[in-house]
């Protein structure tokens, strides 16, 4: 018992602290990986450089964790002193120790029936604050989690599942709150982001991204569709703590295909917004695709870059949207500067000089069918880019693939699928998927690497001259930033739909992604 | 108290006929289906809920309502597929039998409450002057060497409890591993297991600080089984001031 008394005197104090001081200044600790993308800026570009051109091929696995769900594993781990937080699908979480790769606690939600979620029951990652983890769930709930435990120190309903909602996205910590999107655009549901304090679960604002009646935007809505207007919020977004605004991007309008019951611009589907995060208020919004109907989404993420466009120091916000076409926006404006596409498309004849679109009216999804590229899983998704300030170059892995729409009804009923077309392939098509760099203040290509099918994988890129991607035939592979050049693979067995991240764990630099129903990661020899 | 609860029990079993009378054409079915749904609960789940149902290692399932089983859809899903995280396990039943325990657990809830001596407002006080939170997270804070006691309530018997608190090393919680090492660098540290396997182990020192080890790195790993750092409150509390401590735990019920 002596020892007992002892040790609890002489014992450091315990528990990793994330305060938001250490996530805004992410880059001087490239050891750990404190946010979803890595950084506010949300670039995924690690400065790390131990694994690199050079050395690369001898990349080799180190451990290895089984989930045993056979839903697609789409996290994007968190990395603090020691320890990788992960989620796995449905709505569990996980720390890791990163020596061993051994499990140091488990979160298990016991979910209520009859959730319904358009593409599986996943998860996309953690958020970190203090020594909170925080995790939401198909059945629209966030949730904080004692990060040394896992234990719940709260669990509160963001929506009501039932009526089609989910929380799928990794949620953003920023000072005092918790940002978190809404997934369901394909049931009719009105979108939203919110925010929460940390401390209590207490939600702080909600932004309605269809507004209400008596709201600026309101009458881009005809009749009461606004009700059911969709523009979900499911990819985690971006923040410039200088200009402290939040940008998000926002999903289709519903129903999905069908365009004269929602007559109007439908806002703010298909834009990327940019809120105060104190207030949750709108300071401006660029609407990518005024009343779509090829259900594209707009929710990629939004990666934040200073450079020089036209002369003069711009602050930029890049987008490859899913729609096709690669944007760069001035992001303390949000004026449109560029949009060039970067993957096969067909629905739009053209931007106008202010960036909207011209729609090609042979693509509406129609009673004989109407071909269009790209297919609604679109050109991009909701997987991440990456831009590496090294090349100055952009990456996104690029789905070249055409659906024939059929209009379909749609009635809505809660809860239920209300999207209004059915799709086929295109027959004796190949689809295509490409590893893509950019110039980021263009789109134009640089260099391509051609994959076996069209991709669901995100991309990192790090000064060791590497970008990192995956595809759905189970290959994880390494490719010089600068020329495309693959340089390293490795067969992990399952499909890759997730985001690679990289770490140091006791000095030696990691890679890690998910593929399949494991998280792998991988080091060079000892 | 063990007197109570069976004459509790046998309320529960008078209670069928009852239920029956308006349709006797099923009499015997049901009744075979209780009987069937009996004998496996009592194979079955007996280990960890009790023979009678008011709980042990398991939860409490002789009351009205159930926590997590709040209605016969999620009651029998647990009982098909136990719950994930917890010592709750699922059954490779079929489903009519899965069925018949779950008819029979339903008779359970109709057991009178346990009738608990002691004021559980006063038991909170205890708990905080004994400050057992040092060891325990409750409501979010707190230490966490313990378990956390959000739902021990549910969770555990009122029997269960008090054990806890005069004897603690007679009821630990399976899974829970007192440790020592000592490091190859000649560092000693007590704690409990996190995880292990045959290279490796996590735990946790008595600050609540994780380790991680390769078995290599270490000259002593010491497993002392049924030890605990909890020691017995048999000597620090007065009869009257544990019936109110368990009182309190009862209470913590968790989030409804
Ligand atoms: C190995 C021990 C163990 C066995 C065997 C076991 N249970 Fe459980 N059971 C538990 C534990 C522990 C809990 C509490 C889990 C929690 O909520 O943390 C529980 C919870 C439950 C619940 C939910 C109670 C509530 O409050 O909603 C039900 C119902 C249940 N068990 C029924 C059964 C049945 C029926 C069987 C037999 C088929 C069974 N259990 C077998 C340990 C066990
Ligand atoms: C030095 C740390 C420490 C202190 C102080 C402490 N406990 Fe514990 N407690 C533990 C540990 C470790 C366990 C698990 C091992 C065991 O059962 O003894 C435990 C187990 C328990 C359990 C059983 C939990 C279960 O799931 O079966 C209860 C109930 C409990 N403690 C209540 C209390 C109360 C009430 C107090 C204050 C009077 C207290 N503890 C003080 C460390 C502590």
């Amino acid at each position: 018992m002596k020892t007992l008394v002892l040790m609890l005197v002489l014992a450091a104090p315990a528990a990793a602290q994330v305060p938001y001081a250490r996530i805004l200044d992410a880059a001087s600790e490239p050891g750990n990986w404190l946010t979803y993308s890595g950084s506010y800026g949300a670039q995924r570009y690690s400065t790390l450089a131990q694994i690199n051109r050079d050395n690369v091929d001898r990349l080799q696995p180190a451990w290895i964790y089984q989930i045993r769900s056979l839903q697609k594993f789409e996290v994007s781990p968190l990395v603090v002193d020691g320890v990788m937080y992960i989620t796995e699908p449905p709505s569990d979480a996980t720390a890791l120790d990163l020596r061993t790769g051994r499990p140091i606690w488990r979160y298990r939600r016991a979910l209520p029936e009859g959730i319904v979620t358009c593409c599986g029951q996943v998860n996309r990652g953690v958020a970190l604050l203090d020594d909170q983890v925080f995790l939401g769930t198909v059945d629209a709930h966030l949730v904080a989690l004692d990060a040394r435990t896992g234990r719940v120190r709260w669990d509160i309903e963001v929506a009501d599942y039932a009526m089609g909602h989910a929380v799928t996205v990794a949620p953003l910590a920023l000072q005092d709150k918790i940002i978190v999107g809404i997934a369901g655009g394909e049931y009719g549901i009105r979108g939203f982001l919110d925010a929460y304090d940390p401390t209590t679960g207490e939600r702080l604002w909600r932004f309605w991204t269809v507004p209400g009646p008596g709201e600026p935007g309101h009458d881009t809505w005809s009749g009461d569709s606004w009700e059911r207007g969709g523009a979900p919020t499911w990819v985690t977004g971006a923040y410039d703590p200088e200009l402290d605004l939040l940008y998000w991007g926002t999903g289709n309008p519903g129903p999905d295909f069908i365009g004269e019951v929602r007559r109007g611009d439908n806002l703010y589907s298909e834009s990327l917004i940019a809120l105060d995060p104190d207030t949750g208020t709108l300071q401006w919004y660029f609407q990518f695709l005024p009343h779509d109907v090829h259900d594209y989404d707009s929710t990629q993420v939004p990666v934040l870059l200073d450079a020089e466009l036209g002369g003069e120091p711009r602050q930029l916000v890049l987008f490859p949207n899913r729609n096709g076409f690669y944007y760069v926006l001035d992001r303390v404006t949000g004026e449109f500067l560029v949009g060039q596409p970067f993957a096969r498309q067909t629905w739009a004849l053209g931007l106008d000089a202010d960036g909207r679109p011209i729609e090609n009216p042979e693509t509406i999804p129609s009673t004989d069918g109407a071909l269009v590229y790209p297919d609604d899983d679109g050109a991009a998704n909701w997987y991440s880019p990456s831009y590496s300030p090294q090349t100055n170059l952009i990456y996104q892995n690029v789905r070249e693939k055409g659906g024939i729409y059929y209009r379909a009804d749609a009635t809505y009923e809660p809860g239920k699928i209300y999207m209004g077309a059915s799709r086929r392939g295109v027959t004796g098509e190949d689809p295509k998927g490409f590893l893509r760099a950019l110039h980021p203040l263009t789109g134009d290509l640089v260099w391509e690497v051609e994959v076996h099918s069209p991709p669901w994988a995100g991309l990192m890129s790090t000064a060791g001259g590497l970008v990192f991607s995956g595809t759905m035939e189970g290959d994880f592979f390494a490719a010089d930033a600068l020329t495309g050049d693959v340089l390293w693979r490795f067969q992990t067995g399952g499909p890759v739909y997730a985001n690679p991240i990289t770490y140091l764990s006791e000095g030696r630099q990691f890679i890690a992604i998910a593929a399949g129903s494991a998280l792998l990661t991988f080091a060079l020899p000892e | 108290m063990r007197w109570g609860v069976a004459a509790g029990g046998a309320i529960g079993v008078a209670l069928v006929p009852l239920v029956v009378l308006s349709a006797p054409t099923v009499v015997t079915a049901q009744t075979a289906e209780m009987e069937q749904g009996k004998r496996l609960y009592e194979s079955q789940c007996g280990s960890c809920h009790g023979p009678l149902g008011n709980g042990g290692r398991g939860a409490n399932l002789a009351q009205p309502r159930l926590r997590r089983a709040s209605d016969d859809q999620a009651l029998f899903n647990i009982i098909r597929r136990g719950i994930p995280g917890t010592e709750m396990p699922g059954s490779p039943l079929t489903p009519r039998q899965v069925s018949s325990i779950a008819a029979y657990v339903k008779t359970l809830g109709r057991v009178e409450p346990e009738d608990i001596p002691g004021d559980g407002r006063r038991g909170e006080a205890v708990f905080a002057a004994l400050d057992c939170a040092r060891c325990h997270t409750l409501g979010g804070r707190g230490g966490i060497v313990g378990p956390g006691l959000d739902d021990i309530g549910a969770r555990r018997s009122a029997a269960h409890l008090r054990e806890a608190l005069l004897d603690p090393e007679a009821s630990v919680p399976s899974g829970f591993l007192q440790l020592r090492v000592v490091t190859k660098d000649g560092r000693a540290l007590t704690g409990f297991r996190v995880n292990e396997d045959a290279f490796s182990i996590q735990f946790r020192d008595l600050s609540g600080r994780l380790h991680s080890f390769w078995k290599y790195e270490l000259d002593v790993l010491e497993q002392q089984w049924q030890r605990s750092p909890m020691g017995s409150y048999a000597a620090r509390l007065t009869s009257e001031q544990t019936d109110d401590l368990v009182a309190y735990l009862v209470s913590l019920k968790g989030a409804q």
